[in-house]
């Protein structure tokens, strides 16, 4: 379970002070596909980045799994991140000079499984999202829709329990980004957490739950509302 | 981790040959100016003789004025009269000693048309060859008899042997100097010992002597010294016997003893002898007799001169320059990479893990400046060769042994690591979050 209560995150520079989140508070379950919406620049990065524990947080608690995130320090948050987190990004981010199999790889490394029980994850996890046969490929290689799933590999190729993913079908023509879509249902009815930041309300529509963040702050319910709220505002 | 880590090191490297190869050739200009003074350096400190540096000693006993000390504060004269080397010598109170002087002759070769010249030449004792591990080619040594009979011997270098006899074994053969014969009794194998530890005046690199014979034949002789001559009061009378009876101080006696732990007992004597001469009228200054190994004398002579430290000033200063570029270098081929660092962090490298992945491949970039810097080195040593190829010993100062070529290695990793501690911290500083976000 992942708890955030009261989360405030403000950015400072020398004369600005930018508050992304502010007193935000939110409960995710297990077993969840939660997505979230909201207006450019509203916090919903931040707030996923805090979730990943890629930030630090100004003020609050947040807890995983019941373990109060910031008392630990780097190498258990690492290890945190490592085992219970898997991330998907927008621009997919996998490292153009290593070939499929060694970017799914990556986490599988930094957990210090042994070399069979990396291949035995890695081709399992490529299997799950149809690109076994890519293995020795390179990310330049392969379209958009390849990548990301690629990545998504990678991301569950660790068998976390959470998945965050940053607008996972932004770099996507629509028939890529329905697949993408699929994909992330089936994980989900799988068992795996899912936090999706995006901005198109049709794929917003499709997670169980939907959460909308606007000046650092969360309310529930469907996009669509909050949207039609914010323009008659 | 560290052979995944070494794979990433590699594929980085192959990412980026250009920006990789500007940072070896950095460290490996650095390393190479470094190194060749370095190099120079060792071979200019090395002691030659240090298998055996715990058994023999260099002996000095203080004979001087009483007003003035030989040295400042008070150190006594580093060679000894011949009344004193002899007595010392007769003695025989050492596993082994010799006594030796540098003088000159004019070698006379055979046949009509070889000229003669003048060649400098060393009188010493029997025991000098064993004490101080000569090798020879041929034959060997004189023994003590020899000395006490002012046999006609010589012995002579690989080089005099190859100039007078075409390299042949010419023991047995004869040799002429000053219109006297002599007889060779051994030749060497090639032997330089730099610095020439055992008379360390004049100039410590010109190398062994190409003719040794006996001490007591140039005695009787009347051969002068060529090398250091010091007095410190007027000689009474102007013979050849008034010089040896005199203060002068112009002969490098050294001993072997049997243990390191006998070295207290030989030095006792000494005092003792003083202590009777004091009773002849001689050593006006207190007790002041001196035993020194050869790595003692060696330091207690710096025969370092202050310009090759200065040069190994420079040489560092230079190597700091390179380093900094390298930190340049470094820094920017990291921080080019922030993405990549953000993703490992997000995907559960910890810093110390990113940390460890940057300082091996700076370490392999160091292990590859520290082949190339072994190459510019050597470059270095060449250049060095000629610009004093005048001088005959330099090509003995130039020589890159095993140790260098480690050391040159060992220094290049150091400095890559050093130079990679900086571009690491920074990059294992970044946010995850802004770089991923920024992209």
């Amino acid at each position: 379970m992942l708890k955030m209560t009261k989360v405030s995150k403000t950015y400072r520079t020398d004369t600005v002070e930018t508050h992304a989140l502010r007193e935000f508070s939110l409960t995710v379950d297990e077993g969840d596909f939660v997505s979230v919406t909201g207006p450019s620049g509203s916090g919903k990065t931040t707030f996923l980045n805090i979730a990943g524990m890629l930030e630090e947080l100004t003020s609050g608690s947040y807890e995983l799994d019941g373990r109060d995130i910031s008392k630990l320090n780097d190498k258990e948050r690492s290890k945190v991140r490592n085992e219970k987190i898997g991330f998907i990004f927008q621009s997919f981010n996998l490292i153009p000079e290593l070939d499929i199999f060694d970017n799914v790889d990556v986490p599988l490394r930094y957990r210090g499984f042994d070399a069979s029980e990396r291949r035995c994850r890695i081709e399992k996890s490529l299997e799950m999202v149809g690109l076994a046969s890519r293995m020795k490929h390179h990310p330049a290689q392969l379209s958009g829709g390849q990548q990301q799933r690629v990545a998504i590999a990678r991301a569950l190729a660790g068998e976390p329990r959470f998945l965050l993913a940053d607008e996972p079908t932004g770099n996507l023509d629509t028939n890529m980004a329905d697949s993408v879509l699929d994909l992330l249902n089936e994980i989900n009815a799988a068992g795996t957490t899912i936090i999706m930041v995006t901005h198109e309300l049709t794929l917003a529509d499709r997670a169980k739950r939907n959460i909308f963040v606007r000046d650092g702050q969360v309310s529930d319910g469907p996009p669509e509302m909050h949207f039609a709220a914010a323009a008659n505002a | 981790m560290f052979r995944y880590y070494l794979k990433l090191g590699v594929l980085s490297i192959r990412a980026n040959p250009a920006l990789s190869a500007l940072m070896a050739a950095a460290i490996a200009i650095g390393i190479g100016a470094c190194m060749s003074i370095v190099t120079v350096r060792h071979v200019m400190t090395d002691n030659p003789i240090a298998h055996k540096n715990d058994v023999l000693l260099h002996v000095q006993l203080d004979n001087w004025n009483p007003d003035d000390p030989y040295d400042e504060p008070n150190e006594p004269p580093e060679q000894v009269t011949y009344i004193d080397a002899t007595a010392l010598h007769q003695a025989g109170r050492a596993f082994r000693q010799t006594i030796s002087f540098k003088s000159d002759r004019v070698v006379q070769p055979d046949g009509d048309d070889a000229k003669p010249f003048q060649e400098v030449v060393r009188a010493t004792t029997a025991d000098f060859f064993a004490m101080f591990d000569v090798p020879f080619e041929y034959g060997g040594g004189w023994d003590s008899a020899a000395d006490q009979t002012e046999e006609r011997v010589v012995v002579i270098s690989a080089a005099m042997n190859q100039r007078l006899f075409g390299g042949e074994d010419s023991v047995g053969r004869m040799m002429t100097m000053n219109n006297d014969p002599y007889r060779v009794a051994g030749v060497l194998a090639e032997w330089m010992p730099l610095p020439k530890f055992y008379d360390l005046n004049n100039n410590p690199y010109e190398g062994a002597e190409d003719i040794f014979l006996p001490f007591s034949l140039a005695v009787t002789g009347e051969w002068g010294s060529s090398g250091n001559n010091s007095c410190w009061k007027p000689i009474d009378g102007g013979s050849y016997a008034d010089y040896l009876a005199s203060e002068c101080i112009w002969i490098q006696m050294w001993v072997e003893l049997k243990s390191a732990s006998d070295r207290g007992t030989y030095l006792q004597f000494l005092d003792d002898y003083v202590e009777q001469q004091k009773q002849l009228g001689r050593f006006p200054r207190d007790l002041n007799n001196r035993l020194s190994t050869p790595a003692e004398w060696l330091l207690n002579r710096e025969v370092v001169d202050e310009t090759i430290d200065v040069l190994l000033s420079l040489a560092a200063l230079f190597l700091l320059v390179c380093l900094l570029n390298t930190i340049g270098l470094l820094l920017a081929k990291v921080m080019r990479r922030t993405n990549d660092i953000s993703l490992r962090r997000a995907l559960g490298a910890s810093k110390s893990a990113l940390f460890s992945q940057y300082i091996i491949e700076a370490g392999m970039i160091g292990i590859a400046g520290g082949i190339a810097g072994i190459g510019m080195t050597w470059l270095g040593l060449q250049g060095l060769e000629n610009v004093f190829s005048d001088y005959d010993f330099i090509a003995y100062l130039i020589k890159m042994d095993w140790s260098m070529v480690m050391l040159a290695v060992l220094l290049a990793i150091v400095s890559a690591l050093g130079a990679a501690l900086y571009p690491t911290w920074r990059a294992c500083s970044v946010s995850p979050a802004t770089a991923l976000r920024i992209q």
